[in-house]
Formats: structure tokens, C-alpha cells, sequence
């Protein structure tokens, strides 16, 4: 069952995310990343982790996609306009990208039976226990990524405005 | 959490160890806060001028903390010591000098100068994170502040086309290798399950899966490589080095490398000490690709700022040389060669920024034919920049040359020394290229008038920059002290460290 339900969205979120790239629209491709983020969260589900899910679901599909498509919305922004892509891509980013594959896929395959299972709630889980590692062992990564944000508003200020 | 043991031993507060990065913060926040409260089109000077007391203020925090017995706070994600000081220091001291480089250099040409100091300092704020951080998870929040920041300075001539282009090429890059990076974390909490330093130092040591923490480090590698340029994840370097504006170039090709060097030394002597097999190997291949595609593609350079570009490729694949000798000596050479190439480096980029001008119309090889008649002192320090580059007696490259070779020969590395040798002198003939045009060819006729003048705050900056490049390399014993004493705090990997470390610097004497 865990399986099934485990290919099923698997394979969903590899073809939204393929979809994603492969669509000249922008829309088309900010619902396919919809796709991608709901399937994951139910792969969140199934490592266990519920409130990583819901938050996925609400923050992800919800919330910033939302953004995304007002944004393309906004800009009125039209087709893609395609081109034949460079040499250097094709010649190394391919085969680099298959390897790096080939290696992580083998590591896992090698690695699988040391992997154990995992059920709902076997892991930081509860909201509690999420805060505990949130406000207490990772408080400083936390509050740092203020400052994150603060140089991220700033840039695209920076970017954005005209010059005169 | 062996945090708790720590503090009940001694009791610093945590803010303390965290009071170089508090100071950039507050500095940055106040310089933003005044931006927007002065007038628009009037000078932003005394911005930059509160930015650089800032950043001297972050300084004398960092040497404060010498005196503060080395440990971790904040739940042990961040660890002040002798080594974490000692790479302040640098990246404070590469922010100042390009703060005194930039004073007046976008006045007059864009609107958002104010921001441009507000950005260096935030920058630097997750450049010293990176230095101090001993948990990954605080590592890559710190790298994305330090490279965000970096990727909108290159940017900055909006007016240009090469730098916004610049910027959006490193964005990308930088995001992809950020994502290599994250993964690699993710696989080595998959492997030790943890992300501090020590622990996953606890679990190399006992058995975590080698193949597991194989690929993890490999990914992290990747990470950090694009971040640092080592061939073969350098291809982004010399298109963004052309693009972006010659200070920020100074910043960006020292200050986050320092930084990313300083975690990639946590990393490898810290959390796989017990497993030097494990990355020894691709280090080596790493160092050897990366001063060999640097060197020989700065042959073919016509632009100086792309030929110092390959250059820098080539100079972290001297400094990967360090991590191939053994425990102290390699972290120490390693941390020497930072500062060395820092200095060297922010001068060359510091010095083109004064003669190609704002818009960089001079920065083709040709362009310096008879520069020292008309800019004698820049073209003098400039040639010690260079010198310094090529690795001449007497200067800071020299010095941090010799350290690390030296440092590869004792762990039993001669071939790697002798192919950074051979590097070294495929690398003189191009430096020495550059060196001979402004030196012996005439003056070209000028094609546009050349109105550079330099300002005071740029002379001393220059002027710290030519000192620090002797002082390493005549007088290297201070700062010599300070990276082994840095080095002495990865002598015990599984427990945070607890001795003053003002009181190593004093043993070593």
C-alpha cells in the first residue's frame, strides 16, 4: 500500500516537475510546480513527518504559489521564446547530471537495507517538539535568517529601482 | 547537547561570542535607517564613513574575543576561538579596505549608495557566521546572507550591460551550487544523524556508513567549490569578474572565499578528521585541476580583470594544496594563505578600479601600455600586487607559497608541491606580461581623457593594502601565531574547545 501510493505521487511530482520545464507558458508552468509541491507533501506524509506536510501544503502550494501567479499575472508575462540552448550545455551538463544520478541512485540501492522505517510520529513530529528544535537548538539559525531576509527586501529594492 | 557541560564551567555570555557579527549587524541596520532619512541626491559619505567605524569596531570585537576562553554558545551552532578571530580579521579587514576603496567611487553615479554599504555589511555579517559557525544548518543560512548580498553588489552598474548579466550568472550558479550544498548536508545528517560538527565528527569516528558520508562530503565539495571557483565548477568566474564593478570584485573573490575556506576547513580537519582518506583524494584532484585550468587559461587572457579571474581559479587550487598535509600544519598554511591572498588580490582589483575608471573602458592588456608614466605610484603598487601574485621573496605571496608547499612536502605530498611549483612559473610569465606593458612599452595615445585622481580615503586604503603585503611576508610571525593557534583548536574534534584562546597564542611564542 505504502509502496503504491509512494510511486503513484513519486511519479506525479517527477512529471509536474518535468511538465514545469518542458511548458512555454508561465502559468502553465508556476501550476505544474503546484503539482510538484502537493505530491511531495504527501511523500512528507509518508516519511512520517504530518506537520512538514500541512505546512508544505499551506506554505508552498498555498501561500507563495499564489505570489508566483499574481506576479506572472502582473507582468503580463507572454510565451517564452525558445532557443537551441548551448554546446556547453548538452556537452556537459547531460552527462554530469547522469552521473551524479548514476551515483546517488547506486549509493541508495547499495544503502537500502540499512535504512529502516518510519511511522507517523516516529520523529520530531508534534508542534512541540518542533518548537523545542526551532527556539531552542537552532534558535540562532532561526533569528539569523532575519537578517537574510532583510539583505533579500534590500536587494531587490536595489534592483528594482530606476536610476536617474 | 555538550553545550550544557560547557557553560556551567564557564560562564560567557553568549552574546559575547557572537560580538563581531552583532556589531556588522546593528551597523548595517543604522547606516539602511539613515539612508532613507537623509536627503535624496546629496552625498552618501558619512554612510560609508559610519560603515567603516563599524567595521573597525567588529575588528577590535574580534581581537576582544582572544581573550574570551574559546567555546560555543547558542546551543553549540556557533564557536568563538583562535580560529574563527583569525578569520574575522580577514574578512573584516578585506571589508574595510573595500569600504575605503568605494567611498567615492559610485557617488555620482548611482542611487543607491547607501544600500551598497548597508549590503557590505550584511555580507560580511554572514561571511563571519560562516567563520564561526560549527553546526551546518547555521553554515548555510550565513552562506545565503554572504551570497545573496554578493550577487546583487555585482550588479550594482546597472547602467552597464555586463553587470547585471554578471549578477544574473552568479545568482544562478550560486543558487545551484547552494542546492549541492544543502544536500550534502541533508545526506551527512542522514549518515550521523546531526548536523554540529562534533557530533558528526563522533559519528565519522564510529562508524557511520563511509559510502554515505562519501557521497555527502562530495556534495558539500561541490557546494563550496562553485562558492570558492575551483575548476572544474569555475566556469562562472571570469564572465562575473568581468562584469562586476572592480571593488566588489576585490570583495567577492577574497572576502566569501575566505569564508567558504574557513567552513570547508571545519568541515574536512573537524567533522572527517577520523576519515582523511575520504576527502583527501578528491581534494588533491581538485587542487591540481584547479592551478593548472587557472594558469593556463589566464595565458590566453586579453581583459586584466578575466586574466586576475583565472588567476584567483588558480590561487584557491594553491591554497586546496594546504589540505592536503596533515592536521595543524595544513589548517594553519591553509589560513595563512587566505589573509595572503586577500591582500594581494583586493590591491590588484583595488588598483583597476582606479585606472580603467567607473565605466571600465580601460581593462584590456593593452590599455596599461605606459601606465607608470602617467599613474607612477598606482603602477608601484600595482607591480607589488603582482609581485606578490607571481610569489616573489619578501612579499605575502611568497610567504603563504612557501607555507603551503612546504606543509604538502612534510605530509608526504612532493608531486603535488611540484606541479603547484610548475604553476607558479606558467603563472609568472603572464603577471610579468602585464607587469612588462606598463612598465617598458610607451605611453598609447590617451583615446578618451583620463580623468582618474585619487581620493585620500583610497590612498589608505591602497597604502594598508601594500603594507599588509610586506608585513605578511617579511614580518608573517604574528599572523603566523594566530593560524596555528587556530589550528591548535581542532586538536580534540569530538569536544568543543575550552582554553582561552589568547593563552594558546602565548604558548606558541
Amino acid at each position: 500500500m505504502n509502496l503504491a501510493i509512494f510511486i503513484l505521487f513519486g511519479l506525479l511530482c517527477l512529471g509536474g516537475a518535468l511538465n514545469l520545464l518542458l511548458q512555454r507558458h508561465p502559468i502553465n508552468s508556476a501550476l505544474s510546480l503546484i503539482v510538484v509541491m502537493s505530491s511531495l507533501s504527501v511523500l512528507y506524509l509518508l516519511l512520517g513527518a504530518e506537520f512538514l506536510a500541512a505546512a508544505q501544503i499551506i506554505v508552498y502550494s498555498g501561500a507563495i504559489m499564489v505570489l508566483f501567479v499574481f506576479v506572472i499575472m502582473l507582468l503580463n508575462a507572454g510565451e517564452e521564446e525558445r532557443t537551441h540552448g548551448s554546446q556547453v550545455a548538452y556537452l556537459a551538463g547531460i552527462p554530469g547530471a547522469l552521473a551524479l544520478f548514476t551515483v546517488l541512485a547506486s549509493t541508495f540501492f547499495t544503502l537500502r537495507n540499512s535504512f529502516g522505517n518510519a511511522r507517523l510520529g516516529a520523529f520530531v513530529a508534534t508542534t512541540s517538539d518542533l518548537s523545542r528544535v526551532l527556539f531552542r537548538n537552532l534558535l540562532l539559525p532561526f533569528e539569523v535568517t532575519s537578517v537574510l531576509i532583510l539583505v533579500a527586501i534590500m536587494g531587490a529594492v536595489v534592483l528594482a529601482r530606476k536610476e536617474h | 547537547m555538550n553545550d550544557a557541560v560547557n557553560t556551567s564551567i564557564i560562564s560567557v555570555a553568549p552574546a559575547l561570542r557572537l560580538l563581531p557579527e552583532i556589531v556588522m549587524t546593528l551597523t548595517g541596520v543604522l547606516v539602511m535607517l539613515l539612508e532613507a532619512v537623509l536627503k535624496p541626491k546629496t552625498s552618501r559619505k558619512p554612510l560609508g564613513i559610519l560603515a567603516i567605524l563599524g567595521t573597525l569596531a567588529a575588528l577590535g570585537a574580534s581581537l576582544y574575543q582572544l581573550h574570551l576562553p574559546a567555546g560555543t554558545a547558542f546551543f553549540g551552532t556557533v564557536q568563538s576561538d583562535a580560529f574563527s578571530v583569525f578569520f574575522h580579521l580577514v574578512i573584516g579587514g578585506i571589508v574595510l579596505v573595500t569600504l575605503l576603496i568605494s567611498l567615492d567611487y559610485f557617488e555620482g553615479h548611482t542611487n543607491n549608495v547607501g544600500e551598497f554599504y548597508a549590503l557590505i555589511l550584511f555580507g560580511a555579517t554572514g561571511m563571519m557566521l560562516m567563520a564561526s559557525s560549527v553546526e551546518l544548518l547555521m553554515v548555510f543560512i550565513s552562506l545565503e546572507i554572504s551570497s545573496i548580498s554578493t550577487y546583487i553588489l555585482a550588479g550594482y552598474r546597472k547602467r552597464s550591460a555586463t553587470s547585471p548579466e554578471a549578477s544574473i550568472k552568479y545568482f544562478l550558479l550560486g543558487s545551484f551550487a547552494t542546492a549541492f550544498f544543502l544536500y550534502g548536508i541533508a545526506l551527512c545528517f542522514g549518515a550521523t544523524g546531526s548536523t554540529n560538527i562534533y557530533d558528526i565528527a563522533k559519528g565519522v569516528a564510529g562508524g557511520a556508513s563511509p559510502l554515505l558520508l562519501t557521497v555527502a562530503f562530495g556534495m558539500m565539495l561541490i557546494g563550496l567549490g562553485f562558492k570558492v571557483s575551483l575548476a572544474p565548477f569555475h566556469v562562472w568566474t571570469p564572465d562575473v569578474y568581468e562584469g562586476a564593478p572592480a571593488p566588489v570584485v576585490g570583495l567577492m573573490s577574497t572576502a566569501p572565499k575566505a569564508a567558504a575556506f574557513a567552513v570547508l576547513l571545519r568541515i574536512t580537519y573537524g567533522a572527517y578528521g577520523t576519515a582523511t582518506h575520504i576527502w583527501m583524494p578528491l581534494v588533491w584532484i581538485l587542487a591540481v585541476l584547479s592551478m593548472t585550468i587557472g594558469n593556463l587559461g589566464a595565458l590566453t587572457q586579453r581583459n586584466v580583470k578575466r586574466m586576475l579571474a583565472y588567476s584567483s581559479i588558480a590561487h584557491a587550487g594553491y591554497l586546496l594544496v594546504a589540505f592536503t598535509a596533515l592536521a595543524p600544519m595544513g589548517i594553519a598554511a591553509a589560513s595563512f594563505y587566505t589573509a595572503a591572498y586577500a591582500a594581494m588580490n583586493v590591491g590588484a582589483f583595488g588598483i583597476i578600479s582606479y585606472l580603467s575608471g567607473y565605466n571600465e573602458a580601460r581593462t584590456n592588456l593593452s590599455d596599461y601600455a605606459g601606465a607608470a608614466r602617467r599613474h607612477p605610484v598606482a603602477a608601484a603598487a600595482f607591480a607589488v600586487f603582482l609581485i606578490s601574485l607571481i610569489g616573489i621573496p619578501f612579499t605575502a605571496g611568497f610567504f603563504g607559497k612557501f607555507y603551503v608547499f612546504t606543509a604538502a612536502i612534510d605530509s608526504g605530498h612532493a608531486w603535488l608541491a611540484v606541479v603547484g611549483l610548475l604553476n607558479s612559473g606558467v603563472a609568472a610569465f603572464y603577471y610579468l606580461r602585464l607587469l612588462g606593458q606598463m612598465y617598458m612599452l610607451p605611453e598609447e595615445p590617451a583615446r578618451e581623457p583620463d580623468t582618474a585622481h585619487a581620493r585620500p580615503s583610497f590612498v589608505l586604503g591602497m597604502a594598508i593594502l601594500v603594507l599588509a603585503v610586506f608585513v605578511l611576508g617579511i614580518f608573517p610571525g604574528r599572523a603566523l601565531r594566530l593560524a596555528r593557534a587556530g589550528a591548535a583548536t581542532f586538536a580534540d574534534r569530538s569536544v568543543p574547545p575550552s582554553s582561552p584562546a589568547i593563552a594558546q597564542l602565548q604558548t606558541k611564542q
